[in-house]
């Protein structure tokens, strides 16, 4: 039996992909269905003065008209519960949620939202972080010490706009700085941009007479959807049901639940009629969460060696309106604040901050491309003002085993990776020996960029999955797992697992695509690149579960010790005489004996795992273990400058990551490519621009630019393979990685060439052009 | 004069078959075909024009369907992703992993379609051209442009 | 998805649409002339345009005339963008075209609908500008040729009821040496930040631009003695807008005229 790992393996759908059969939430044909449209706030800060809806109401078609009011006192939030589903008394972002319509058609929807007159009284909105910080600031919420916390690690400020703190403190300061002969400082701006996954959020909603929500969601987090509704309308958890197709691309966006809460709201409104709520793409980026910004700042003190000796780091987070996730992603970039490097002296702090922006939810790297620009722009900087090579810089201040992180966790080749053997590839990979900057015939300068990234899981201290493995009777297999199958090939990526661990053709191994709570064993959210590795050491135990079974079975049918037999190609058979085998579909369903007797019965594979010895983090020190492993690497970006219209082109960008082992290589290659796609449409064009009076101005693809083909660069992808013991077969997670270290590393380059200082995202040619002093 | 007011009957041709469909003059070609025809494979990505998702062939060229009216189709030719019979360029996608999510897939495919047939001896410039109308999130455009090579006439070759 | 209801009508000739307005008009329908669709949909569906009854022009002859007689081009107005490339007849335009959008949208954008257009660029009114074009407008009393510029300030102006049929240019002006070129905020696929068109007349050269102002307009002949009175001369016209500020357009199109004089020979 040949391996079913390291090989390309078609993801199991892609047929349907390539037909238009594959259905995602709003393909799914129902009858009756009505429809509901969002009435978004216009006002990014202002006080609610009514919402009247008498003519909307009276509106063809209009079934019911809901407003803030009809959820009461509500508040949702899985961290912090900030959020009125609909908004009450006030709104905070433009685009925020303030009615819904639901009627028989979509069009009518629309005409009646439209229809509803709003009596806003505006209010001085912050747009900015800076004016967050303000002494005696325009509070984005005045309650914010009345808010219940769900998690005991939070620490919300009262009377400021910082609803999360967290602090690292390391070594001493005082000492590190006395050791530096050099410093470096920058203070760093980035906006707040867009998920963009190309389907937009999706969901239909049902309740039944008996009281069962029933819920098809665009989701990554099917198992929190139920939870939360079930907090948040007191049903059991069993009265929930959520079901999840395809989801047509999420990028974190689609972990945050909002558009279900609507849409509970919705159904009930109309006596649980079953409701579909499809955002606009207008409103998938102005009303649904998005990527945070960020301002920091940063100061290093190295020796003249290049050995960093201290760190003193600022950041703010722009988590816009509500907290959502964010206090988990202020969290994040505090753990990996030291990057994959030994600092020993570190005082860093990281802050959540409310603006009247859209909220901020998790995002592909979840913080890590937002730290990384920071940290990876301040390397270069140190490594000009050393005169030292930025690979060198690197290399010098690599963690190695036995060092501690940031939050001191001992550092091991297990948990980390090698992250010096990446920048030997990459260095080969990208040319590196050829030089940096290469003044090109014509007038043209080629410039290239680097940077190391490094990410860990950051999930809760217990998260944990589960997964059954059970057997047709012709002996092949079904996966049941809750994995959401989002673009990756996550389930494709499961199967193989599974063929693997009982040695059997991929082919063999069945699994849907859809998520069903109601029926599919416990897993806490595709999210953090951590798929792979908690899904998989579930699947992996569900194997090996049956596996036990099926040897079992196979030494009561085959007459002879269990620990004489073998499991592979669908049979358990004689180690000794391997022609000598029960198939798998003979004890699939229980073993029967030529008198018709039989044992047994359908063997069921169960498998489960929780994180271990994740803490939470010290509240004064940071001091705490957030996950289990990283996965490291380092990326660089080659351009051609044209220094008389400061326009560049992308070149190449490259990518080594140490991906621990690689399962599935071409999936994998696509997955890091497409990562690296974001990063750079992140470093290069992808913003939101807040008007005055924080009306957003770019939310449909008009105006919000993303990568096209033909200006994406040559793509050189590699991998390093150094085990995560406890992971999979060794795999560590690497989905989201690709985007991470892109933004720095695109930035360092376009320094580089354009001889400037880049502090902030994304790199235009204006902003070169107002850098080079606006000639 | 043709004319279509209020709620009226519209003959389209739909993936070789001619049906009549109960549309309003207002709804798009993307609506009729996904809430009136079930074919659910055009997305409604953007309904802007600007993501491409909702490609088909109209006399066998790409049209965004969402910037079409389905009033306008009458006596055209329109082709969706289910109208392609295993078509080269399906079995491309498959096979160099054209897609992930596979929710811009759709329009993406229609689009090199046209493409082979059109120009079989398309060059890298006119595959950006036509290419550059669809927008992909997942992928970083690599695993496309390579399966649309594969296709045209002199295949992978110069890729 | 268009939040409202309207009524389609497709005439067949000139005088049948603009009849079918004319009545509809009347009818209190509030009708607008309809041709890609592009803009109209998409500005219906987010509530900014709303009207009664689109009149389409595809199906009029006279809109989609191609053709050169009599020593000029004649371009229907609801010829697309593709179909003008295509063609050949009017490079320049063709170029002009070829930029508009992405090349999907290309095949359903026509040349009236982007002269027409509130979008601001109109980047097709350039080359007409540039090269003595002629519109073929109809009116009451038939179509009647108005000089382009006549009808064309910035946008087209022509009276309620009137519909651009056609344009034409002379032959030997469409053939003259030309460059185009669009610069944009960083994407190809993009509004203008600056589209320039000009053209080479014996000695002198004609230039405009789209996207540096609120509307296309012509770049004074004075202007383009030097490349830094470019900016002097319409220093005032530059506009902020998402795709950059006015003071960086300003960079911008000095660069540009100056290697569009270069590319034409003309230091």
């Amino acid at each position: 039996m040949n391996t079913q790992l390291g090989v390309s393996v078609k993801r199991k759908e892609a047929r349907d992909k390539v037909t238009g059969a594959a259905k995602y939430t709003a393909d799914l044909s129902q009858t009756p269905l009505l429809h509901v449209r969002i009435l978004a706030s216009t006002q990014a800060h202002a006080l609610l003065l009514g919402v009247d809806a008498a003519a909307a109401s009276a509106m063809p078609g209009v079934r019911a008209v809901v407003t803030g009011t009809d959820a009461g006192q509500l508040l949702c939030g899985g961290i912090l519960r900030d959020m009125p589903p609909l908004a009450r008394d006030r709104v905070r972002y433009f685009g925020e949620p303030v009615a819904l319509v639901v009627a028989e058609e979509a069009q009518q929807a629309m005409a009646a939202a439209a229809a509803i007159q709003v009596r806003y009284s505006p209010l001085s909105p912050v747009t900015t972080i800076e004016e967050a910080l303000v002494p005696d600031p325009v509070l984005v919420h005045e309650n914010l010490g009345s808010y219940q916390r769900m998690e005991a690690d939070i620490y919300p400020r009262p009377g400021t706009n910082l609803f999360h703190a967290v602090k690292v403190r390391k070594g001493d300061m005082e000492r590190g700085w006395a050791l530096s002969d050099e410093t470096v400082e920058g203070t760093f701006h980035l906006p707040q941009s867009d998920h963009a996954a190309m389907e937009t959020r999706a969901v239909r909603c049902s309740i039944s007479p008996g009281g069962v929500i029933d819920i098809t969601t665009a989701s990554q987090s099917p198992f929190e959807v139920r939870e939360l509704i079930s907090r948040y309308f007191d049903v059991p958890q069993g009265m929930v049901a959520v079901h999840v197709p395809l989801v047509g691309g999420a990028f974190g966006g689609k972990a945050a639940v909002q558009l279900e809460v609507l849409a509970v709201l919705a159904s009930r409104a109309v006596d649980g009629a079953c409701v579909s709520l499809v955002n606009s793409r207008e409103q998938d980026m102005a009303t649904s969460p998005c990527h945070m910004g960020m301002r920091a700042e940063l100061k290093l003190g190295a020796r003249r060696t290049g050995e960093i000796t201290a760190a003193r780091m600022v950041f703010h987070l722009n988590a816009g309106a509500y907290a959502d996730i964010s206090p988990k992603l202020a969290k994040a970039v505090a753990v990996d604040c030291s990057g994959p490097y030994r600092f020993p002296n570190i005082d860093c702090d990281s802050f959540g901050v409310y603006t009247n922006a859209p909220y901020a939810t998790s995002y592909r790297g979840f913080g890590h491309a937002e730290l990384f620009f920071c940290l990876e722009r301040m390397m270069d900087k140190l490594a000009d003002a050393l005169g030292m090579d930025p690979f060198e810089l690197r290399a010098v201040n690599a963690l190695k085993e036995g060092d501690l992180t940031a939050t001191q966790v001992k550092a091991t080749r297990s948990n980390m990776g090698d992250l010096v053997c990446c920048l030997d590839r990459l260095k080969s990979l990208i040319n590196w020996s050829e030089g940096a900057r290469i003044q090109e015939p014509g007038g043209l300068i080629r410039a290239k960029g680097m940077a190391c990234l490094c990410k860990t899981s950051d999930t809760p201290t217990d998260a944990s999955a589960a997964a059954t493995v059970s057997f047709l009777p012709d002996g092949t297999v079904a996966l049941n797992c809750a994995a959401v199958e989002i673009g990756p090939g996550i389930r494709t990526a499961m199967a193989q697992i599974l063929a693997e661990t009982l040695r059997m053709d991929v082919g063999r191994v069945y699994v849907n695509m859809e998520v069903d709570t109601q029926t599919a064993p416990y897993y806490w959210k595709t999210v953090a690149s951590m798929t792979t590795y908690m899904m998989g050491r579930a699947v992996r135990a569900a194997a090996l579960d049956a596996r036990r079974q099926l040897l079992a079975l196979g030494a009561v049918a085959m007459r002879c010790p269990e620990e004489d037999l073998e499991v592979e190609n669908e049979r358990v058979y004689l180690k000794a005489d391997p022609l000598m085998f029960a198939a798998f579909r003979d004890l699939a369903t229980g073993y029967k004996y030529g008198n018709g007797n039989a044992v047994g019965g359908p063997v069921i594979g169960r498998g489960s795992y929780v994180m271990d010895h994740l803490t939470l983090l010290d509240k004064d020190t940071g001091k705490g273990k957030a996950g289990r492993s990283w996965t490291l690497g380092a990326q660089a970006v080659e351009v051609e400058y044209d220094p008389a219209q400061h326009t560049y082109r992308l070149l190449k960008a490259a990518t080594v990551l140490d991906a621990g082992k690689v399962l599935n290589p071409k999936t994998a290659r696509g997955v890091v490519m497409g990562g690296m796609s974001m990063g750079l449409g992140l470093a290069t064009r992808e913003e939101f621009v807040q008007a005055p009076g924080g009306v957003e101005g770019a939310t449909s693809f008009r105006t919000y630019k993303m990568l096209r083909i033909g200006e994406e660069p040559e793509y050189l992808v590699d991998f390093v393979e150094t085990p995560q013991v406890d992971a999979p077969f060794g795999a560590r997670g690497i989905a989201e990685h690709g985007v991470i270290g892109m933004p720095a590393a695109l930035a360092n380059a376009v320094a580089k060439a354009a001889g400037v200082d880049i502090e902030e995202l994304p790199v235009t040619p204006e902003l070169i052009w107002r850098k080079k002093g606006r000639p | 004069m043709r004319s279509c007011t209020g709620k009226c009957f519209l003959e389209l041709e739909v993936n070789g078959r001619t049906v009549s469909v109960a549309a309003k003059p207002s709804d798009t070609l993307l609506h009729v075909l996904r809430e009136k025809l079930g074919l659910t494979g055009a997305k409604p990505g953007c309904e802007n024009g600007d993501c491409g998702a909702c490609t088909v062939l109209v006399d066998g060229m790409p049209v965004k369907s969402c910037l079409m009216l389905a009033a306008e189709a009458v006596g055209h030719a329109v082709t969706t992703v289910e109208g392609l019979k295993d078509a080269p360029i399906q079995t491309a996608f498959v096979e160099q992993w054209g897609f992930q999510c596979g929710y811009c897939t759709s329009g993406f495919l229609m689009v090199c379609h046209a493409l082979a047939l059109h120009h079989p001896d398309a060059d890298d410039a006119l595959i950006e051209t036509w290419l550059q109308s669809n927008l992909c999130r997942c992928t970083g455009y690599a695993e496309i442009r390579a399966a649309v090579k594969s296709i045209l006439a002199d295949g992978p070759r110069r890729a | 998805m268009i939040p409202f209801d309207f009524d389609y009508y497709a005439p067949e000739t000139t005088g049948e649409a603009f009849n079918c307005y004319a009545k509809l008009s009347k009818a209190g329908k509030r009708p607008v002339w309809y041709a890609g669709g592009t803009e109209l949909i998409s500005m219906a569906r987010v509530g900014s345009r709303t009207f009664g009854a689109v009149v389409d022009l595809k199906g009029v002859p006279d809109c989609t005339r191609l053709a050169a007689e009599r020593g000029r081009i004649v371009l229907g107005a609801a010829l697309t963008l593709t179909e003008i490339a295509r063609s050949g007849l009017f490079p320049l335009l063709g170029s002009t075209a070829a930029r508009i959008a992405d090349h999907t949208i290309q095949g359903k954008i026509t040349l009236g609908g982007n002269l027409a257009g509130t979008i601001q660029y109109r980047e097709s009114a350039l080359p007409l500008l540039l090269c003595g074009a002629r519109a073929h407008v109809m009116t009451a009393g038939g179509v009647e040729k108005r000089p382009f510029s006549q009808v064309f300030s910035g946008r087209l102006h022509l009276e309620e009821g009137e519909f651009l049929a056609a344009v034409d240019v002379p032959e030997r002006e469409a053939a003259l040496p030309h460059c185009h070129a669009k610069r944009t905020r960083q994407d190809k696929i993009d509004y203008p930040l600056v589209t320039l068109c000009a053209v080479r007349d014996g000695g002198s050269v004609r230039c405009a631009v789209s996207g540096y102002g609120s509307a296309p307009l012509l770049v004074p002949a004075q202007a383009l003695a030097g490349g830094a009175a470019v900016c002097g001369e319409l220093a005032g016209e530059a506009a902020d807008s998402l795709s950059g500020s006015g003071a960086y357009k300003r960079f911008v199109l000095e660069n540009m005229v100056g290697q569009a004089l270069a590319n034409l020979g003309v230091k």
